[in-house]
């Protein structure tokens, strides 16, 4: 759609082009044409004729304008920082209090919570192997849990962030505590971080539960009953992260996302609510890998693309229901055991991709996460990075500094051209849901994955470490997380079963099965009753469980 | 005869669904010309003995990124009362040096970290499959 323009005659007089065409030749005999992840052919000089100034007011605009190429906002970095958001979890409960209370004491204006893997897979502590507990993030598995997280935090007033997919208990349990405190839940702000199933389903299995028919079900309920009843919540986050973790090439992993979303939202039409409504709350999360400029460019053009989607394809009007709002966090998939050090540089690089992209909020990962769950001393790392890089080295200054950068552009304008070929890929099968259920996007991701590994191994691809520039070391030399104290959780599985005796189980029978009649019945709202099992003393698992029965187990669809 | 190729199970036990590493990893090993049986994530270990009795496997792959591996020794064990202590195991991913001598010590023979290239691996599952068809023939 974007005409490559001729420059204007006299910017740049043509005769000097083949003058550097051919002593560019002669410098470099045989160049071989370089392809970035994406498989978009990158030349070596990019002028007018592949980008010019013509081309602004269609595909660039200003900050805070249709089509939003430079930005969601007017003043974007210069007005506020992206939102630093670094996952915390680990342990019992109280050991997320204690670190949260030293994160708000440090100045965090924003809370997360990363659950514990059981939790992710839908069971309680007391269903599942004791060695795994609490290894990697917190076990929460009913409002008390939450209670003790969330001790002397004031939910009201501060933004809560939560790993929490279908059937979204966190929520729940928050949602309950404040009803304990008096909080309204009017005032309770932050986002069901990963609430999207399909992602899940396609990648990183681990956060799925529910069959995926059955989950599509309750992300819908989980959008209409925040819109109404916890306004300052944002329900839905579409990640592309996974897939592109999963080795989807950056094109792919923005291609399927918008996919994922233009199912979430054709949806939520079809449940008659107004896009004007539910598309202000949508946010996105993606994998930031250090493929510099093919990042920044993934994202100037996902923000394009998803601005005409909700314009033309779905017709919201209101422009906040325009904004490509995201989150981005570092690829682990980049970071490397060998001379890890060499990760803190790595993150430094893909940070930078993330805050010329645009984002606004950002995880660094720490260097050791190739070790195991982040030390407290590389986490410091990670947080610093994103401080220097905004108050030392300035990247805050002026908006969008990339922009009207000859190669920047039409990178921008080739990566655009690639993501909707791919969602007109999707479209033509039917959709995501149905491009995911009969394995196609799995096999592209699978094939993108080993297409990857195998550059890597030749040599193709340089790794720093890893396949050039080795060095001997000692893996010994750099420390792993220790992992909870097995006293601990042995004496929180003894709370759980204190906590299962003292609970009413006759309240608490009642209140599944209203949310297990809930699933059978469309005019009910599932998340409602999940709401109302937390508050009733319903466990996470318990929950899961009921649900599961009725609206089927989540069966990965896996292949190579 | 020709001898029968390397069958490998690549599997993920515990919580954890990143897979990318088992596929890439199960698709090479195919590639190199073995018989590869993938499963999907969350395997019970009394379900890995038992494929890997039904399909007498001569190689086990365990892939971890979220300390799964943690509970590697249990499957040891198990595999060890099913008579089965000759089929080799290998964890993959996310191991913390401290843990790899523990996985090593519960009989695990080998720990590949990050950065491991496919050849190795292809090299070294040949090598387990040699040692256990040794093992079987000795006792046989």
């Amino acid at each position: 759609m974007n005409a490559i323009l001729k420059p204007t005659p006299g910017e740049l007089p043509e005769e000097g082009h083949e003058r550097w065409s051919a002593e560019f030749a002669a410098a470099v005999p045989g160049d071989a044409t370089t392809f970035n992840r994406s498989g978009i052919p990158i030349k070596p000089l990019y002028t007018p004729r592949d980008w010019n100034g013509q081309a602004c007011e269609q595909h660039l605009g200003y900050p805070g304008q249709y089509p939003y190429t430079r930005g969601i906002y007017p003043s974007m970095y210069r007005g506020r920082s992206w939102s630093q958001r670094q996952l915390v979890g680990l342990g019992v409960p109280e050991d997320y209090n204690l670190r949260v209370k030293e994160v708000l004491r440090l100045g965090a204006s924003a809370l997360s919570l990363l659950p514990c893997n059981s939790v992710f897979r839908g069971y309680d502590a007391d269903e599942v192997p004791p060695e795994l507990l609490g290894t990697c993030g917190t076990v929460i598995n009913h409002v008390g849990d939450m209670e003790a997280a969330l001790d002397g935090v004031p939910i009201g007033d501060i933004s809560t962030a939560m790993n929490d997919p279908t059937p979204f208990t966190l929520l729940a349990f928050e949602l309950a505590v404040a009803r304990r405190r008096g909080v309204p839940w009017s005032r309770i702000t932050g986002t069901s971080n990963q609430s999207d199933c399909i992602s899940h389903f396609v990648a990183n299995h681990m956060f799925f539960r529910l069959a995926l028919q059955g989950a599509r079900r309750v992300i819908v309920d989980h959008i209409a009953f925040c819109n109404e009843q916890v306004r300052g919540w944002n329900p839905l986050s579409v990640v592309g992260q996974h897939m592109q973790q999963a080795g989807a090439t950056p094109a792919e992993a923005m291609a399927f996302t918008l996919c994922s979303a233009i199912q979430y939202a054709e949806d939520c039409i079809a449940r008659r609510m107004d896009p004007d409504e539910f598309l202000p709350r949508f946010t996105f999360f993606f994998d930031i890998s250090i493929s510099f400029f093919e990042e920044v460019a993934k994202f100037r053009a996902g923000r394009r693309i998803w601005a005409r989607l909700c314009k033309e394809r779905f017709g919201a009007k209101d422009p906040r229901s325009w904004r490509f709002k995201f989150h981005g966090q570092t690829s682990g998939v980049d970071l490397t055991r060998q001379q890890p050090l060499n990760n803190i540089a790595r993150v430094t690089a893909q940070a930078m991709a993330g805050i010329f992209g645009g984002l606004q909020s950002l995880h660094t990962d720490s260097y050791d996460e190739v070790f195991s769950t982040p030390t407290a001393d590389a986490a410091r790392i990670a947080v610093a990075t994103q401080n220097v890089l905004r108050e030392e080295a300035h990247l805050t200054d002026v908006i969008d500094p990339l922009g009207g950068s000859f190669f920047v552009e039409a990178l921008t304008d080739e990566m655009e051209k690639k993501i909707e070929s791919l969602i007109r890929m999707i479209d033509e099968a039917g959709g995501m849901y149905q491009a995911v259920e009969k394995g196609i996007v799995q096999q592209m991701i699978g094939d993108s994955a080993l297409a990857f590994q195998k550059k890597i191994d030749s040599g193709e691809q340089t790794l720093v470490g890893v396949n050039a520039y080795q060095v001997e070391e000692d893996p010994a030399d750099y420390p792993a997380l220790e992992y909870p104290d097995p006293q601990r959780m042995k004496a929180y599985l003894e709370r759980l079963a204190q906590f299962k005796r003292s609970r009413s189980n006759a309240d608490v029978q009642k209140a599944l099965g209203e949310l297990a009649r809930s699933a059978n019945d469309p005019q009910l709202n599932v998340f409602a009753h999940v709401v109302s099992a937390a508050e009733a003393g319903a466990t996470h698992g318990e929950i899961c469980r009921t649900l599961r029965e009725e609206l089927g187990f989540g069966h990965v669809l896996a292949m190579v | 005869m020709a001898a029968r190729p390397p069958r490998v199970i690549v599997t993920k036990i515990g919580f954890d669904g990143h897979d990318r590493g088992s596929r890439v990893i199960a698709a090479c090993l195919r590639d190199a010309g073995m018989e590869v049986i993938y499963t999907p994530p969350w395997q019970e270990i009394p379900t890995v003995v038992k494929l890997a009795m039904e399909e007498d496997a001569d190689v086990i792959g365990i892939s971890s990124l979220a300390t799964d591996h943690l509970i590697v020794p249990r499957l040891m064990s198990a595999l060890r009362d099913a008579g089965m202590g000759d089929v080799q195991v290998i964890v993959g991913g996310i191991v913390p040096h401290r843990d790899e001598a523990v996985l090593l010590e519960s009989g695990v023979a080998r720990v590949f970290h990050p950065g491991t290239s496919l050849d190795d691996v292809v090299a070294e599952v040949r090598a387990l499959t040699a040692k256990r068809r040794q093992m079987q023939g000795a006792s046989a």
